[in-house]
């Protein structure tokens, strides 16, 4: 009796796991395609505390620019259907996990799934995993977040790439805005998270302030946990500290929650904020965000946008399926697929495939107008993009109940960028040299 | 082992030799990871076998990997063989450091403790601006005794090495439970007084076993890094610890080859939970691992022993 | 002196968040020897919860406390029913078994409840920080103070006392303590271990679930807030000693005031605070600090 019971159970088991297996399978197997479609990986956080700012807005942005391009809808000249004509088939993967499962994925992507092209990552961490293996796999790979400038400055690459500026530029934006909006600055703060993002971007905004103003100097210097979110001891920190402004690229969670603890608190009547990734979440603090705050999107993105017809299409389309306006990291996601689509126009010859190594080829150089402004492939031996940034103000404005950036200073990619051949921390540490400024 | 559990295991280790060059390169690269993780579990059982399970066995993991990492970054030597070597050598002199202290504890205590310890190497690392911080940095590919392999047989190079380092390490284990000092693990995990009486010391005993799981985190690190090519600090995070304690407790105590079934089986349910669901993969992975606990409560590896017996009945 | 004082007020506010996160679970520790990783998704339930309250009391303008309230018996009742659901379906198939096997258990609990939260609540963060925002805050000493910071300091106080009192004067406490004494002997004289057992878990998970109510008007209420969560627990719990209220109190007042003290003074170690603390008290007592007197059994 007993026996039959355990067999049961086994038999059941088996069953569910040989039906998930062929299961699996049968995702796996493409349907008969009518012209040969591209297969994209598009990789990003869908899971954990990185998915709501920005996983699944770079998600929703492929998916609905992949949608675009599959029905032939996309502005001019990216209005060709697919990529070369061919349908784009995208499959989204996580990239939560540690760098083993990253890489794990990624191979699983190129050489299971064998996909043309992936486009993604969020993390630094995952972007300098996956370089190596995607030139060990020539595989054509295009990073759309991630923000460190090491990417290309350790290694020539041959297949991969990077449309969206790296993160040196969102700094050194944010010493000029600060000190030509707040001339009488004499110390400052800072608020990082404790990890490579936060003490890069505080080493590089240090580092452009002591470029530019050298008698300003820094005075409370925190960094907390990564996803700590109590801020108590550090909100209380900063007010006994004498510093008029306060940088910080504390992003989404992280962020909302230093909002609130410091507002019930009243430190942004102390110091005025430099948020640069601020962008991303004024659409979910509204009037919670204080007004006056300098607000910075790593780019040229969202509101902070110019109002050229490609940009007013994203946001259209983007809104309408989303419900919500697309932030920076949907901008970022869109600017890749663009500048992928480009090349892969560029190098395919008609009814032929490009190879990895002719869109490479092609991708090299290349230059382009994205809702985010004109995108040129400047650094990294044509690999890395460079756009313009811009920097703002914060209103919410009481009438329309509405967020708003205003002031807005542009900096051309030129000003805030390394140039061609020099490591952006090697320019930063010997005063921006060559920065083309109007 | 018995004579026929060395046969088994010996046509195993024949097999996936074997059968690698005929396999896709996807499934070769999982394996090996997994194969390499492998060893962390090992080490884990052997701690277990004592009744001690540790929450931060990733951190010779992680010393591993970064002394294969290092020692590439700052002499230029990148002989696999030699690189493997360094990284269990390197855990294991910090698993004989600590294990002065960890010897000790016992149940929760040696658990929260030895986490403490490898969250504390890990705040060393994120600190530790030039080596990158969280976004850590890449491995330089080996060579092999000279002999530096093309992009499309390294992949192969890789794996053979770790089922080597698997085959020796699983042999030496097996030895090792075998022995007085590995027969002594059960009794200890039973009643340390009564082992004590006996004229034993405890303590050196379980110094022993964190110096031996030590080693072997060193191992698997070591070959994880080779494999992966990146090395960065959450690899010394709890939440690296706790997934090793996972499969350990996932493949049973009962048998070498467990950890190495229970390695490759998380892996590949791992990989397959985000194919099938990329939005609810830990819902899959948790519900897959909840049911294999209901069923086979002692672990994969009581499949084994449950055949054994049921022959052993039969006869 | 400002200084001084800001640490003391912070050290005061972070250990009270880590006791009203670490009570619940010390609980559990002490009486069935089980440590509850799926602690965190009490959390992270009790917080989306309170979430979700909030969303309900703003929209209908209740007035600040009534709100509050409802907010915290909403995040307890889920406790509740999480508690029932998972002692009776899951942990009675385990309570013969290894204890690891059942650590095993709940953390893959702890996964599939992880995705539960998306499957309820989306991918999206959410903000609950009305309570917070209408508490407003009071200047002492020069150091502007929240409101509701001096809220949760109160009411980790009241929890303190709370437990404390039961456990020395009410029927249940004096069982709960034998319990985490002995239970093989407390079972022999005649004391409902299964029952106990039941009621110290859902009592637990409405503490977990608490603790995230109250935490979730600071925080943003996003995915993944239930995993550091789990491993800060641990941590006091380890100092304090299994199963001990005074020792969580202790233990998450010394994590407190280090940290602060590390914030403010020398902001570079404060990410190693908590566990160099837990290394430190585990070097000078084996056993946490509270360590109850065990019977050596031969």
């Amino acid at each position: 009796m007993l026996q039959s019971r355990r067999r049961i159970r086994y038999a059941l088991a088996g069953s569910a796991v040989a039906t998930a297996v062929i299961a699996s399978a049968q995702a796996q197997q493409p349907a008969a395609p009518a012209a040969a479609p591209v297969k994209l990986g598009i990789v990003s956080f869908l899971t954990g505390p990185a998915a709501s700012p920005f996983g699944i807005p770079g998600r929703n942005g492929a998916e609905i620019v992949i949608e675009a391009f599959n029905s032939g809808k996309a502005p001019p000249p990216f209005d060709k259907v697919g990529l070369g004509g061919a349908k784009i088939e995208a499959k989204f993967v996580d990239e939560a996990g540690s760098a083993a499962n990253v890489v794990t994925e990624y191979r699983n992507l190129v050489q299971r799934d064998q996909v043309d092209a992936v486009i993604g990552y969020v993390s630094s961490g995952s972007c300098l995993a996956v370089t190596p293996v995607a030139e060990e796999l020539k595989a054509l790979t295009v990073l759309y977040d991630c923000g460190t400038p090491r990417i290309f400055e350790e290694k020539a690459r041959t297949y991969v790439f990077r449309v969206s500026p790296h993160a040196t530029m969102d700094n050194v934006a944010a010493a000029r805005y600060l000190l030509a909006k707040k001339k009488n600055l004499t110390s400052y703060s800072g608020l990082n998270q404790n990890y490579a993002w936060g003490q890069d971007s505080w080493r590089d905004f240090v580092g452009a302030m002591k470029a530019l103003a050298p008698t300003v100097e820094a005075d409370k210097v925190l960094f907390p946990k990564l996803f700590a979110g109590e801020y108590g001891a550090e909100v209380s920190t900063l007010l006994t500290s004498k510093s008029q402004a306060l940088h910080t690229s504390f992003y989404d969670g992280d962020l909302e929650a230093f909002v609130y603890q410091e507002q019930t608190r009243g430190l942004d009547k102390r110091m005025t904020m430099i948020m640069t990734t601020g962008e991303a979440a004024i659409w979910r603090l509204r009037d919670k965000l204080p007004d006056g705050t300098i607000i910075g999107g790593r780019g040229a993105n969202g509101p902070l946008a110019a109002d050229t017809p490609i940009n007013k299409w994203f946001q259209k389309i983007y809104t309408d399926r989303y419900n919500i306006p697309p932030t920076y990291p949907a901008y970022q996601m869109a600017q890749s697929l663009l500048g992928l689509k480009l090349a892969y126009e560029k190098a395919a010859k008609p009814g032929v495939k490009p190879t990895a190594d002719e869109v490479a080829a092609a991708f090299k150089g290349i230059e382009f107008e994205g809702p985010a402004g004109h995108v040129k492939m400047a650094l990294g031996d044509g690999h890395q993009g460079i756009t313009e940034t811009a920097y703002g103000i914060y209103r919410f404005n009481k009438q329309s109940r509405e967020p708003e950036i205003v002031d807005i200073v542009r900096y051309p990619a030129e000003c805030v960028n390394p140039p061609a051949g020099v490591d952006a921390d090697k320019w930063i540490e010997e005063g921006m040299k060559g920065a083309k400024c109007n | 082992m018995s004579g026929r559990g060395q046969l088994v295991g010996g046509l195993m280790f024949l097999f996936a030799t074997a059968a690698a060059p005929l396999l896709p390169d996807w499934i070769v690269s999982l394996a090996t990871v997994a194969l390499a993780n492998a060893l962390v579990v090992l080490g884990l059982v052997v701690l277990w076998r004592a009744g001690l399970v540790s929450f931060g066995q990733a951190i010779y993991y992680c010393i591993g990997a970064y002394a294969v990492a290092l020692t590439a970054r700052w002499t230029g030597f990148r002989d696999a063989f030699a690189l493997v070597v360094i990284g269990g050598v390197a855990a294991g002199l910090v698993a004989a450091l600590i294990g002065f202290l960890l010897a000790r504890y016992r149940e929760i205590f040696f658990a929260m403790l030895s986490l403490a310890l490898s969250m504390i190497l890990y705040g060393v690392l994120v600190k530790t601006e030039s080596l990158g911080s969280t976004d850590g940095f890449s491995v330089a590919t080996p060579t092999f005794l000279g002999f530096a392999p093309h992009r499309d047989t390294l992949g192969l190079s890789l794996y053979w090495l770790t089922l080597g380092v698997d085959a020796v390490c699983a042999v030496l284990i097996s030895a090792y439970y075998r022995s007085v000092a590995g027969a002594l693990a059960a009794p200890i995990r039973d009643n340390e007084i009564r082992v004590e009486f006996l004229g034993v010391s405890v303590a050196s005993v379980v110094h022993a076993k964190v110096v031996i799981s030590g080693v072997l985190g060193g191992l698997g690190g070591a070959l994880a890094a080779l494999t992966i090519g990146h090395v960065d600090p959450n690899m010394s995070y709890w939440t690296t610890s706790g997934s090793f304690v996972f499969v350990t407790i996932l493949a049973g105590a009962s048998s070498v080859a467990a950890a190495f079934v229970g390695s490759l089986a998380y892996e590949a349910v791992r990989s397959f939970a985000f194919d099938l669901m990329p939005q609810l993969w830990q819902m899959t992975l948790g519900s897959v691992l909840l049911l294999t606990i209901l069923f086979l409560p002692n672990g994969l590896g009581s499949l084994v022993s449950r055949v054994k017996r049921r022959e052993e009945a039969k006869s | 002196m400002l200084t001084s004082f800001a640490i003391l007020t912070d050290g005061l506010v972070y250990a009270a968040y880590l006791f009203i996160v670490a009570i619940g679970l010390t609980l559990i520790f002490g009486v069935m020897k089980i440590l509850n990783v799926a602690h965190g998704s009490f959390y992270a339930f009790g917080a989306y919860g309170a979430a979700t309250a909030v969303g309900i009391y703003a929209n209908a303008d209740w007035p600040a406390a009534l709100g509050f309230l409802f907010m915290l018996v909403l995040a307890m009742t889920i406790g509740l029913v999480m508690g029932i659901i998972l002692e009776r379906g899951l942990l009675r198939q385990v309570y013969g078994k290894d204890e690891v096997i059942t650590v095993l258990v709940t953390y893959a609990t702890f996964l599939i409840l992880e995705d539960v939260i998306v499957l309820l609540w989306g991918p999206q963060s959410y903000a609950a920080y009305q309570p917070m925002v209408s508490a407003g805050n009071i200047e002492i000493g020069g150091l502007v103070l929240s409101n509701y910071d001096i809220l949760l300091v109160a009411i980790a106080a009241a929890l303190a006392l709370l437990a404390y009192w039961s456990l020395k004067f009410t029927r249940y406490g004096w069982l709960l303590t034998t319990v985490i004494f002995d239970r093989e002997t407390a079972a022999a004289f005649g004391v409902n271990v299964t029952l106990i057992y039941t009621v110290t878990f859902i009592i637990g998970a409405m503490l977990g679930a608490l603790g995230g109510a109250v935490m979730a008007p600071k925080i943003a209420v996003t995915l993944g807030i239930g995993v550091e969560v789990i491993v800060l627990a641990f941590a006091v719990v380890a100092i304090g000693g299994m199963g001990s209220i005074e020792g969580a109190l202790v233990g998450a007042l010394i994590v407190g005031i280090c940290r602060a003290a590390a914030v403010h003074l020398v902001p570079q170690l404060e990410l190693f605070v908590i566990y160099g603390v837990m290394a430190l008290v585990l070097v000078v007592r084996p056993y946490g600090l509270f360590v109850r007197a065990q019977p050596r059994k031969i």
